[in-house]
């Protein structure tokens, strides 16, 4: 359980009020014109649209599932869409065998308790080289187990769609990208000639070995994100949450040294100090903050409090400028 | 590997109860806020990118990092001047629109404020960019242009107004921007008022509001301008808070296009969509259209229980009382109040790919989660969007807005887009590219084609062929030169000799008759060949073995000629003659004109010839003499069933 129960206050689904407490006053006694729906049942709606579309509308999608709070929020919505159905997708996981451990169990759990198909897939060539992020930098790690790997596994099963769960505000190039964004057959991405994308009329038509990548959480926030696994009990990884760990700060980064083959350096020693993770990824490439939130209302307080955005723990944007972009275009998700 | 450490002590500014509470508190102030979607569109130069920079900026929703990397980003490309921030940068997020300094295609933030969140969609100003501003606008709720103080209203600012008109966004906020280059000035700023009020109103824009502000400095935006007290209006984002964000439900009837059938078992069968136009409850009568059957409300099924009323927004699984069928692109509506159903209406269409639009030509055409066949059948006019003027036009080019009739394949149900986005817009795709070529928004539905009823004939084409053979069209494309109307020639001659009742259409006779109005353009050779399709459709209907010999050097004129007759009914035969070859023969000596430039628009030399992908037979006009063709022809007929 990863929240206490005396923290959280929210009553159960069903007793719910139609309207969170200090709302209604502000709504007049009849209705006449149509209840405004608040913008997180906007956002959910949108979602929920956006992927049933894709069900209908391709022969095999497919859902990117990273094991972040995006993808659990995407998971969810997933569950939304298609009730009492099952999500008519697998997910599939590219495993760059350099995730914290704590994502791979997490992973595991939740595709056995919702049933859901889950796909592993490993780059065995990039294994077989040896290829990490101590040996071979972030670049080509994320290159060659990320990539690459997710082209290899996208072009063995011949999956026609493919769900992230990337959203606008985390990034200028990403803020720039269609719902509906279309991929060349060697999944390339032509920032400049994008398809027309309007009202809520979403094509996807595409020719032979052609793809689409789909993004039902374009509109929503990190706010949002986190205001919603509040509302919804959605759960997350426990790295989210602060408690001790065992870090090594280098570069102004804090490292978490999550097994043996993380390198020290002459005079790095490892010491347990509070943190959390707001973004998650490949643990020597992925920031701690230092923090004591440890419940999901104070992760939010401290979300609103903070003054960085949640990318800045990701060591791969910094590479070169405009560097997302140039990655989204080689096929990066 | 790790040593133990001593205990970390946690540092605690609050309590986990206190912040439970604190959050708790929050959440419900934001969940009682709505959202406003609104475009900005301005011309080059105008501060766009700055406004929107300065609003996420005044209204701190921008990080450390981000303001660090801004300072960077200034230095390097910043046109603001040496210390001083940038604030375009923030928004401009493609590399090439950083080092040209332009906006390609819309971008999109978000921001709050104590009263409202905002999504903003900044859309491009240049005119070859229309297209992405018609994207932005139509979601949005409002629209922000933007025109220079020193400059005032524009061609452009003309040209956002009319697309923001068309594509029906409610309030336009005129902002006047760079007060501060014109001192200023209250004069300027109300005569630019005035001139945008007059002109607004006559395109049919009703909400305006005019605020002088400037971007660069801050003042009106966000916070009162202190060197403008002469105006007493609110500032952008004041006025951008209070604007009334409900998406006005001019309809009021309940609609829901069918997205897919939700069946995990036999028990269950559910349609999944999404609610708009008016709220549907537990009991309503409602039709499935453009069917017409109808049933009642019986459950509304979300995964958080079901619901008793689903509101417009919602996307819901909706259960019927009856077994009624329902599939994809059918739509659910209140049976009260229903939506318009026709295979004609009468739309604006904004145009939006490389190839023309040409009337004639199919499409496919996406409404709702309908996608049927489609053609323009007449382009009434185009509307110059920098002077709203009309002209008459036979095509539509890259960023043209027209008014047209359309015809569909079949009969789909629909609103006037002036009632419901939702239901009133659609979308054409290009058949062969899947591009999204062109967008629309519906005026009113076209009863012509529900009143020509089909006389349905006592005497069939099997009937009226007697058993000689199966009626079919032999459709023979290929280069001018390349042999098709000599083989069809003595591929007839045969066929008489058999006894078989023949007709052949020659794209040269045709010309000096039926087709006596049209040129070589592309637009007249698409409708060239749509009337010569549907003489041969007669034809067939006639029992005949109808042989059409006609250059047709578009796939997709072929495609739609053999979707004129039944399966089996239309042999594409491709004259696969090399352009050397035809050159060579030259027999009416037109490729010597064409390569001296006295015959434009000739197919292979500076019109385009797309070969068929699957033709049925393939002749090799440069290897075989005519009457071997011939000979492969009969063959061919025979094993097919023809003859």
């Amino acid at each position: 359980m990863l929240l206490d129960p005396l923290l959280d206050p929210r009553p159960a689904a069903k007793d719910r009020p139609e309207a969170a407490p200090g709302f209604e006053d502000s709504l007049p006694a009849i209705l006449t014109t149509p209840a405004r729906l608040t913008h997180l049942q906007r956002l959910e709606a949108e979602s929920i649209h956006i992927m049933r579309e894709v069900a209908a509308q391709f022969h095999k999608p497919v859902m990117l599932y990273s094991v972040g709070k995006d993808s659990s929020v995407l998971l969810h919505l997933a569950m939304k869409a298609f009730y009492p159905s099952k999500p008519p997708f697998p997910l599939l996981h590219v495993d760059t065998t350099w995730k914290f451990r704590e994502m791979i169990e997490f992973r595991d759990r939740t595709a056995q308790e919702l049933g859901i198909d889950l796909m592993v897939h490993i780059n065995q060539e990039g294994v077989r080289q040896g290829i990490g992020p101590f040996t071979h930098g972030s670049a080509v790690h994320t290159d060659v187990m990320k990539t690459q790997s997710l082209k290899q596994a996208l072009n063995a099963h011949g999956f026609d769609a493919a769900f992230g769960g990337a959203r606008r505000d985390e990034e200028k190039s990403r803020a720039k990208e269609r719902i509906f964004s279309f991929r060349t057959s060697s999944h390339r991405w032509e920032p400049k000639n994008q398809r027309p994308e309007l009202w809520s009329l979403y094509n996807g038509r595409i020719n032979k070995g052609e793809s689409i990548r789909v993004f039902p959480l374009s509109n929503w926030t990190e706010l949002d994100i986190w205001q919603y696994i509040h509302q919804e009990s959605i759960p997350v990884v426990p790295l989210y949450f602060a408690k001790p760990r065992p870090v090594v700060e280098r570069d102004g980064t804090l490292i978490m040294v999550d097994d043996d083959r993380m390198p020290l350096k002459p005079g790095e020693t490892p010491e347990m100090a509070w943190v959390r993770f707001r973004t998650l990824g490949c643990y020597p490439l992925t920031g701690a903050v230092r923090s004591t939130a440890a419940t999901l209302p104070e992760i939010i307080r401290e979300m609103l409090l903070s003054t960085s955005s949640e990318r800045q723990g990701r060591v791969i944007d910094q590479d070169a400028a405009a560097s997302m972009e140039a990655k989204k275009q080689e096929g990066y998700f | 590997m790790l040593k133990e450490l001593d205990p970390v002590t946690v540092p605690a500014d609050i309590t986990p109860a206190d912040a439970a509470n604190e959050v708790q508190e929050y959440l419900a102030r934001q969940n009682s806020k709505d959202l406003l979607r609104f475009i900005t569109c301005g011309s080059v130069d105008d501060g766009k990118s700055t406004l929107i920079g300065r609003l996420l900026y005044d209204c701190k929703c921008l990080f450390e990092d981000q303001l660090a990397s801004l300072e960077t980003d200034s230095g390097r490309f910043g046109t603001t001047g040496a210390g001083q921030l940038d604030l375009a940068l923030l928004v401009d997020g493609l590399a090439a629109e950083r080092e040209q300094g332009i906006t390609i295609d819309v971008a999109y933030r978000f921001f709050t404020t104590e009263r409202r969140k905002f999504i903003v969609a900044d859309t491009p100003g240049h005119e070859q960019y229309t297209r992405n501003m018609v994207t932005g606008a139509s979601t949005a709720d409002a629209a922000v242009l933007l025109v220079d103080a020193r400059k005032g209203v524009l061609t452009q600012t003309r040209r956002h107004s009319t697309i923001v008109s068309l594509l029906g966004v409610r309030h336009v906020v005129l902002a006047i921007n760079k007060m501060d280059a014109v001192g200023w000035d209250r004069e300027t700023f109300e005569r630019i008022a005035a001139d945008y009020r007059v002109f607004a109103a006559r395109i049919g824009i009703t909400d305006v509001t005019c605020i002088p502000v400037s971007a660069l400095t801050g003042d009106n935006v966000t916070k009162p301008s202190d060197a403008m007290a002469w105006y007493g209006g609110p500032t952008l984002l004041g006025h951008l808070e209070s604007v009334d964000a409900r998406a006005e439900q001019k309809l009021g009837s309940f609609r829901m296009a069918v997205q897919w059938v939700n069946r995990p078992n036999q028990d269950f069968r559910g349609f999944s969509g999404t609610v708009v136009g008016g709220a549907v409850r537990v009991g309503d009568d409602v039709a499935i259209l453009p069917g017409g059957r109808t049933s009642r409300v019986a459950r509304l099924v979300t995964m958080d229980g079901d619901l008793e009323t689903a509101e417009p927004g919602q996307a819901i699984t909706l259960v019927l009382a009856d077994e009624v069928d329902a599939s994809r692109g059918d739509m659910i509506v209140a049976a009260a109040g229903r939506p318009e159903v026709a295979d004609q209406f009468a739309a604006h269409v904004v145009w939006m790919d490389e190839q023309p639009l040409l009337p004639g030509r199919s499409y496919l055409l996406r409404a709702g989660t309908a996608t049927v066949g489609a053609q323009v059948t007449e382009l009434k006019h185009s509307i110059n969007v920098n002077t709203q003027e009309h002209a008459a036009a036979k095509h539509l080019d890259l960023n043209d807005v027209g008014f047209c009739n359309l015809a569909l394949d079949r009969p789909i149900p629909f609103d006037a887009y002036a009632d419901s986005r939702e239901t009133g817009s659609f979308i054409l795709i290009d058949r062969l590219t899947n591009a999204t070529a062109g967008c629309g928004m519906i005026r009113f539905p076209l009863r012509r084609a529900s009143n020509i009823h089909r006389h349905a004939s006592k005497v069939d084409k099997a009937a009226r062929a007697g058993g000689l053979q199966k009626p079919c069209v032999l459709w023979f494309t290929g280069l001018s030169g390349s042999g098709k109307s000599s083989v069809a020639d003595r591929l007839e001659q045969e066929l008489h000799r058999l006894g078989r009742r023949t007709m052949i259409l020659d794209g040269d006779n045709v010309r000096h008759g039926l087709n006596r109005d049209l040129g070589f353009t592309d637009e007249d050779r698409v409708e060239n060949i749509r009337r010569v399709a549907e003489v041969s459709k007669l034809m067939v209907e006639a029992g005949l073995i109808v042989l059409v010999s006609f250059i047709s050097p578009f796939r997709e004129e072929r495609r739609m000629a053999r979707t004129l007759v039944e399966d089996g009914e239309f042999l594409e035969i491709f004259m696969d003659t090399p352009l050397e070859v035809c050159e060579a023969r030259d027999p009416k000596g037109l490729y010597k004109k064409a390569r001296a430039g006295q015959l434009p628009h000739f197919t292979g030399i500076d019109s385009a010839y797309e070969p068929p992908e699957a033709p049925e037979i393939t002749l090799k006009g440069g290897e075989r003499t005519a009457d071997e063709m011939v000979v492969q022809m009969i063959e061919e007929l025979r094993r097919r069933g023809v003859i």
